[in-house]
């Protein structure tokens, strides 16, 4: 008896959510109110398409519907004729009149892009500011949002909420935003959109059955950002990153979960259409000429991509775009990322020389990746005992459990390797 | 019925299974996966975590004006909770029986570890209204 709606609708609705949000918050500027409207008419939409066919104008339905919702909330309030007064002086004199479903604004791509900007603002913390894109921009739901981070749903509920009043206590209507905000506020942006999609790719556990793919939400939202900003280089780069990433997810894990590194995955079964795709995503970045940290990862994950084995790769030229990284951001990972290029062009020796470097710094003092890298190198550089000594400090020390089960496992076959 | 089921292992040093045999890591792995997928799919399993290990651990208590006071240090002698399981059943024997299972995952060579599982009932809400 329940039938559901098909993937391609469902992908619409979500494509949908955030621009039917916008119109809303332009005509109301109450967040929490629209945002909650949003999703009431999102589940509309779920239990009533599959029932009556798919509306004609699926936005205009749902902006339809998520209005009446919205209304119908503030109109059970018990202060109800001050409401209404209250709404009416809310909405623009001149949007009083013109209230047709689906009447697109000039500015309706600016507008729905300040939906991400919303989401990601400064006075929220980054947990809160995941769960509001992927509710707001991503459509999704508390429940789904919830099971993602494995935390009760209740919790979640809890934590959008909290998010919500944030951004009404920081006075901060629907912004609006210069050309010059958005380019001082994307960096946040991108940031929080490559958050979820690692969420995704190293999953922190649980029962995966039941699991919203964080991945593919990222590579999503990633995706309709970069239409509504097609010119912008480091948007289209962390798109490129996102998809040649995840072209070789079905090769990094076995059967039991445990992490295959990349040195043994089968290539074979990386998605070559994922990956052609990055590419051609990343090519259109680097054509514009502004380089920045998302595109020369991606052309480092591309390189991979194109190589038919680790020999096969080209790792002079990884080691340069590494160089060029920690120009941009001197991060202890892109450093860490550096010294491991860096054994691979001048051989394990020179790479445990570099490492020294880095053994200071606070970062990696209770890490487990400095113990990780310099077992690998030991263990290529011959040093077996201690290569071994080093794998199982790594093993005890990172808190993922596919990646443990890995260090524990190559410890126990080197040691056997008599 | 809630039932939590505690895995302790000795405390100081590292997990022991960091000294096995790589067969014998995969073994345990594969129970743990087969367990964990069994509890769940017969409607048992409310979570399940596995804790980062004893030297990851730290002792806090709340200094004189309530900040954290942090002892690095765990005591050397003590049993260390290394993960749990909680389920919910009808019985204790069920809790028990699922307790035994866990109990004897295997070891090295294969051979049961029979380590002890701890058993303890999760409190509930308020009881029924009770009319005499």
């Amino acid at each position: 008896m329940i039938s559901r709606l098909d993937d391609s609708a469902q992908d619409l609705l979500r494509d949908l959510a955030p621009q039917v949000l916008s119109v809303l918050l332009r005509r109301y500027r109450d967040f929490g109110g629209c945002e909650d409207a949003v999703q009431e008419a999102l589940i509309a939409a779920a239990t009533q398409w599959p029932a009556h066919g798919m509306p004609d104008n699926p936005k205009g339905w749902l902006i339809t519907v998520a209005t009446r919702r919205l209304t119908d909330q503030i109109r059970s309030d018990t202060a109800r004729r001050l409401r209404e007064q209250l709404v009416v002086s809310l909405i623009p004199a001149d949007e009083q009149i013109a209230f047709a479903a689906d009447a697109a604004g000039i500015n309706e791509r600016d507008e729905t892009l300040d939906l991400y900007f919303l989401c990601c603002h400064s006075a929220l913390s980054t947990a809160s500011q995941i769960a509001l894109t992927l509710r707001a921009v991503g459509g999704l739901t508390t429940g789904e949002i919830a099971r993602a981070f494995f935390v009760p749903e209740a919790t979640m509920a809890q934590r959008l909420t909290r998010a919500k009043q944030t951004i009404r206590s920081a006075g901060t209507a629907f912004p609006e935003l210069t050309p010059s905000d958005r380019a001082v506020r994307l960096p946040a942006v991108l940031k929080v959109i490559y958050l979820i999609f690692n969420e995704g790719y190293t999953p922190s556990g649980g029962d995966q059955l039941y699991r919203i793919d964080l991945s593919s939400e990222a590579i999503r939202v990633a995706r309709l950002l970069s239409q509504l900003l097609p010119e912008d280089p480091e948007v289209g780069g962390l798109f490129a990153l996102m998809l040649l990433t995840d072209a070789r997810r079905a090769a990094r894990t076995g059967p039991n979960g445990e992490l295959i590194p990349l040195d043994e995955q089968v290539r074979s079964l990386w998605d070559q259409q994922r990956i052609a795709e990055g590419r051609q995503v990343l090519r259109r970045a680097l054509a514009r000429g502004a380089t920045g940290p998302y595109q020369i990862q991606a052309a480092v994950a591309a390189l991979h991509d194109e190589a038919s084995s680790t020999r096969e790769t080209d790792w002079g030229q990884i080691l340069a775009l590494y160089e060029l990284l920690l120009r941009f951001e001197d991060s202890p990972m892109a450093r860490l990322s550096h010294v491991i290029a860096l054994a691979m062009v001048d051989g394990p020796t020179a790479g445990l020389r570099a490492l020294h470097g880095l053994a200071g710094h606070p970062h990696f003092a209770t890490s487990h990746r400095l113990d990780a890298v310099r077992a690998h190198l030991l263990e290529r550089a011959g040093n077996r005992d201690e290569a071994i000594r080093h794998y199982r400090q790594a093993a005890q020390r990172t808190t993922s459990t596919p990646e443990r089960n890995y260090l524990l496992l190559h410890a126990a076959r080197l040691n056997e390797a008599l | 019925m809630k039932y939590m089921l505690m895995m302790n292992t000795p405390g100081g040093g590292p997990y022991q299974i960091a000294s096995w045999p790589a067969e014998d890591i995969k073994a345990h792995i594969a129970f743990m996966m087969r367990f964990g997928k069994k509890l769940s799919a017969a409607g048992e399993l409310v979570g399940a975590e596995g804790l980062s290990g004893p030297d990851q651990a730290k002792l806090v208590r709340a200094g004189a004006n309530g900040e954290p006071i942090t002892d690095g240090v765990f005591p050397e002698s003590k049993e260390f909770l290394a993960g749990y399981w909680i389920v919910d059943v009808d019985t204790p024997e069920r809790a028990y029986a699922i307790a035994a299972e866990a109990s004897a995952a295997p070891g090295p060579r294969g051979k049961p570890l029979n380590m002890s599982i701890e058993v303890r009932q999760v409190m509930t809400g308020p009881p029924a209204d009770w009319t005499p």
